[in-house]
Parts: structure tokens; sequence; C-alpha cells
């Protein structure tokens, strides 16, 4: 198709100007500029009338349309009259319809520059907000739970199976890796410092107490709140998002024990099983170290283990990893249910899921050890 | 106004082995509003999917025009498809941007206009949907009238010549259904583009429709094809009456009767 450039011609008789449009006005094609004919329509000049002229218009689109729109728009704008009739009638027919709904003025949204003392006072206040809608997840939590314990929380019993399943045994696989090469790494570390005075064994008592009193429940909470704690977040966005959640009320079901109570069970059952088995593979992981590089046999290092880890130094660390399991319930959860109507809402949800779990693992940890360490345990 | 512009050739389409519709064969002129309805199931929104390049059809072939939709390479394919326009069901707005930047985006991927010029071409395709001055809201803040609305005007975004509706007036209460049909009917008179619909409401069917294709799913392939209204006056098959007088007066029936006797108590 031969596209013929566009023009405008205009004509000036007495108090009449005539805007003549030529040529093929499609998109991509290259338009007259229009302000020197806007700057002519104003009060100041002789020109009372405006009429168009299409006779030698060929193919058109909303290109035309726009420019037909802010002549008849500065027309208005300088109170001169803008005769459209000679239009052909599809331009007609388009005009009427633009101009059927008038503008909604109060719709339009201005951009106003914001101040650094306006940023500041704003962050400030949604921060505050922030910590009052996390104090009422959490006491909505504790309600939840105290239900739950009265046997009256309704969630169904297969849910939790299903969660359960979610955060146990196939998360198995990935804390094995991971576990089993932290150990391997703490003792790598140890050993090179240690076998300066000839203190290898000590590595089993080093990788033994690392892993049950820290490292172990440590790392298997980091990792569970990057696969769960995103993973409840973006399922529980998502169903925020198609009104999932609002069906649930409506229902009759309370959201915090339809839905978070048996995800925040599971984690807070599978929680010390995970930790117990990341230990016992860190272990594996430091044992395979100390006995393949540092003259130190199989025997003597569990030997040396057992004699290293009391009870009460696993228990330490179970416990810890039951708080984390709690907190990564609750910010999965939290950020799920507070999450957006939107696709990006989501993505939103999921990644300050994982944020805040971290963040409160990070804390709970330094608060535990610090009281851990002061009441001598 | 009988150019073909859309032709279906012995089509079938099919999710694996299960064949959805078999034997499809009929053509849309230019400006027609064209309605593919059939009841629930019976895999309209598929023939839509087929239609518009997402789905292969299982056999036969799509033309626009002359060109094989499905046997062009993905460069002509794209440039057939660029001359259409879709609405989806729900708007399918893109949530993470404002109104006019979703009108915006074909806009600027698509053409090498200016800045300016988009925006002057969004507020104008806002203001033929009745949304003027809504530029900057984001999907999420306007209602579901607005939201098939400011679907409308980005699938109207690069001036296709054919557009395709999905159920338009799904979730929409009486009145907004009928400005919709007449906004649908009177871009078809002044902008001279094709409708492709997908509905069952029989309002807008008998309002705008002016030629039509009817899918049974028993028989998994089309049974009718015509304007509504010829086919509500002429049509023999029981299904088709059926279903464009829903299911109350059935031609020749007993139903029939007992209906009209059930109105005079």
């Amino acid at each position: 198709m031969l596209i013929i450039p566009c023009e405008i011609k205009t004509a000036q008789k007495e108090a009449t100007l005539e805007i003549a449009f030529a040529g093929d006005w499609v998109l991509d094609a290259h338009t007259p500029s229009l302000e020197s004919l806007l700057a002519q329509i104003n009060k100041g000049s002789s020109i009372k009338h405006v009429v168009f002229s299409t006779e030698a218009l060929g193919h058109w689109d909303s290109l035309l349309m726009t420019d037909i729109i802010r002549i008849i728009d500065q027309g208005a704008y300088e109170g001169i009259d803008v005769d459209i009739t000679t239009l052909p009638d599809g331009i007609q027919g388009l005009l009427s319809l633009v101009y059927a709904v008038p503008e909604r003025l109060d719709a339009k949204r201005h951009d106003t520059k914001r101040r650094w003392l306006e940023v500041i006072g704003d962050g400030a206040i949604s921060a505050v907000h922030e910590a009052g809608a996390l104090l009422i997840f959490v006491g909505e939590t504790v309600l939840s739970v105290g239900a739950l314990i009265r046997g009256k929380a309704r969630f169904r019993t297969i849910d939790l199976w299903i969660n359960i399943q979610d955060c146990g045994p196939s998360a198995v696989p990935i804390i094995t890796l991971i576990s089993f090469l932290i150990g391997l790494i703490l003792a790598f570390v140890g050993a090179l410092q240690l076998a300066l005075f000839g203190a290898q064994i000590y590595i089993a008592d080093m990788v033994g107490l690392g892993m049950t009193r820290e490292m172990g429940g440590f790392m298997a909470a980091i990792i569970m709140s990057g696969r769960t704690g995103a993973a409840f977040a973006a399922q529980l966005g998502t169903m925020q998002v198609n009104s999932e959640i609002d069906a649930l009320k409506t229902m009759g079901f309370k959201p915090m024990e339809f839905l978070v109570l048996p995800r925040m069970l599971a984690l807070i059952l599978i929680m010390p099983m995970l930790c117990l088995y990341a230990d016992l593979m860190g272990i594996i992981g430091g044992s395979l170290v100390t006995v393949g590089f540092f003259d130190v046999s199989f025997l003597e290092y569990f030997d040396r283990t057992a004699g290293a880890i009391h009870f009460k130094d696993l228990m330490v660390g179970v416990t810890k990893c039951s708080v984390f399991g709690v907190l990564i319930a609750l910010s999965g959860c939290m950020r799920g249910m507070q999450c957006g109507r939107s696709a990006s809402a989501v993505g939103k949800a999921a990644t300050s899921a994982v944020v805040t779990c971290i963040v409160f693992i990070v804390m709970a940890d330094s608060t535990m050890t610090l009281i851990c360490n002061r009441l001598g345990i | 106004m009988t150019t073909p512009c859309l032709a279906i050739k012995n089509m079938t389409m099919a999710y694996g082995d299960f064949v959805i519709q078999k034997e499809l064969d009929f053509t849309i002129n230019r400006g027609d509003i064209f309605i593919i309805m059939g009841g629930s199931g019976c895999g309209k929104s598929t023939l839509l999917m087929h239609l518009i390049g997402l789905q292969r059809p299982a056999k036969g072939q799509v033309f626009y025009g002359a060109d094989s939709l499905w046997e062009a390479d993905i460069n002509v394919r794209q440039r057939i498809l660029n001359r259409t326009g879709v609405l989806f069901q729900s708007g399918a707005l893109l949530s993470s941007m404002t109104l006019a930047e979703n009108i915006a985006l074909p806009l600027s991927q698509h053409t090498q206009l200016g800045a300016m010029r988009i925006r002057q071409i969004v507020s104008y395709k806002l203001a033929l949907v009745g949304l003027a001055g809504f530029e900057d809201y984001y999907p999420s803040e306007i209602s579901g009238g607005m939201q098939k609305r400011a679907g409308l005007a980005r699938a109207m975004a690069l001036d296709p010549e054919i557009l395709y509706f999905d159920e338009p007036s799904a979730g929409l209460d009486p009145i907004s259904a009928k400005l919709l049909d007449d906004l649908i009917r009177s871009l078809r008179d002044n902008l001279g583009s094709t409708i492709v619909m997908v509905t069952h409401e029989l309002a807008s069917i008998f309002a705008i429709g002016t030629n039509s294709v009817f899918l049974d799913s028993d028989t998994k392939t089309m049974i009718a094809q015509g304007s509504p209204k010829q086919l509500l006056a002429e049509s023999t098959d029981p299904k088709v009456i059926r279903f464009l007088t829903r299911g109350i007066m059935e031609k020749n029936s007993p139903h029939k009767t007992n209906s009209q006797e059930h109105s005079k108590v």
C-alpha cells in the first residue's frame, strides 16, 4: 500500500479558518506539527469560526482523531466555534462517543513533589502502622491457638497433613545437602586452626556443639524461610487475589484458623525433627573431613562427639528451631494475608515474607543465644 | 459489504485426543458483528483461542484474507495478529501498570510514535470508552465494568481491523451491558472494523449480531449459522431454538402451550 504523506493546509476567509486535511493519516505516518495552527486559534485573532475540509483525505485512524480533538479542545478553550459537520460520518460518530462522557475532572491525579521531611514522616507513620499490623496478627494468632486448645478451632485435618508433607519430607533433600556441606565447612575451617596445636580430635567437639546448639537449627530455618515462608505468602496472597479468603469468611470460616493454623502447626511439628536431622547430617559431614584429612578414626570421632554433646545442647537447638518455625509461619502467613489484589502484590508478599522471616530468625537467634549464655545453659 | 476477512476451513480443535469441535467451516465478512454461540463447555472460548493465535488447530486452517495464520512463519503471524485486538473476559489488564501504561504498551512496542503522541492517543481511546481522566488509575482501583472498558481501549490501541470479545457483557448490569453493546456497534460503524464475539447473552446476540455460528457440544460441530434473528425465525433445529428462546418456547412442543397457559393464570 502506497502511503500518501499527510498535510494540513489552512486558508482564512474573513473570520473563518478552513483546515484541510490531506493524505493518509495512519499510525507511523509523519504528521505535520499542529503548534502553529493551534496558535492561530486564539481569542486575540480575527478568527471566529473553524471549519474542516477532508476532500483530499485518504486513510485515517487514531492519529487524525487526536489532532482533531486537540483543535476542538483549543477552540472550546478560546471560545471559538469549531464546526465538525463537514467531517466524514465516521469521525463525527467517534467524536460524539469521545464527548458523550465528560471528563471526570476529580478523577485526574496530579503528581505533587514531596519534600524529604514528608518522605521521612510518611516512612515513620507507615512503620508504626506496620508494627501495629504485626501485633494485631500475632494477637489473632494467639486467639486462634487458644481456640485450638479449647478444641473450637475449625480447619480440615487433611490440610494439616498436606502442609506437614510439604514442609517435612519434601524439604529433606535440600536440608540434607546444605547441612552436610555446613558440617564439612565447619570442620575444615576449625581443623586448620586446631591442627596447629595437634588438637584435631577437638574438631568433633566443635562440629558437634556448633551444629546442635546453633548451625543445624539456624540453617534449617533459613532454608525453610526461603522454601516454605515464601510459599505460604504466595499461596495466601493468590487466594486473596482470587477472593478465596473472602469466600471463606462468608462461609463462616475464620481465615486465621482455617488457613494459618494448619500451616503454623505443621511447621512447629516438623521443625524440631528437621533440626535433629540437620544436626546429624552436619556431624556426618564433619566426620568425613576429619577422618579423611586429619588422621582421626571414625570411632574416635563419634566417641568424642558423644562425649561432647549433652542432652541440654540438643534441647537448646531444638527449642530455638521450634521458635524459628513459629516465626516463619507467622511472617509467611502474615505477608500472604496482607497481600494486595494484583499479580505484582503477590510477588511483593513473597519477597517481604522471606525478608521478614530472615530478620526475625536472626533477631530471635541472637536474643536466645544471649539468654542461654547468661543463664549458663 | 461482503468481503470475507476471516475464513475457517475444515478446522478440528482438540486437547490431545479429546476432540472439542470438528469440521468447522465458516466465513466472517468485513463489517460483521459475528457471534460465536453455544451452551457452556461447547468450545466457544477455545475457538476464540484458535482465532487469535493462542492455540494451534489439530486440523484445518484459519485464513486472514489470503494468509493462513498457522502456516505462516512466526513474523508473518505476528504481523497478522497486530491487526487484531482482543478483549478478554476479565479485561486482563496488567495489574502493575496504570490504565495509560496498559494502553500505551502496544503503541510503544509496535509503532515509532513519540511519547507526546502516545499520550494523546491514550487519552483519546479512554475518552472513546467513557473513561476520560482515568489515565493514572491502576486496574485494581476501578470497578469491573470500567476494567472491561479499559480492556476495550487497550484492544483498540492499534486501530485493529478485527476486534475479538470474550463474553463482553459477563458480569455487567443490564444497562452497562446495553451501553457496551451500543459502544461496540458504533465502533464497528465508525471505524469499519469487524467484530467477533463469544457470548451467550441473548439480549446482545439479537441486538447487535449480524451473523453467527452455533456450536453444539453433543455432535461436536457447528449446527447452524446465519444472522441470529433469521436463525430464530427459520431454524428447525430444536437445540438452536431452545437456546435462542432460553429453553422456554420450543416450536411445536407441548412446553409452548404449557407456558402460555401458565402465563394466563
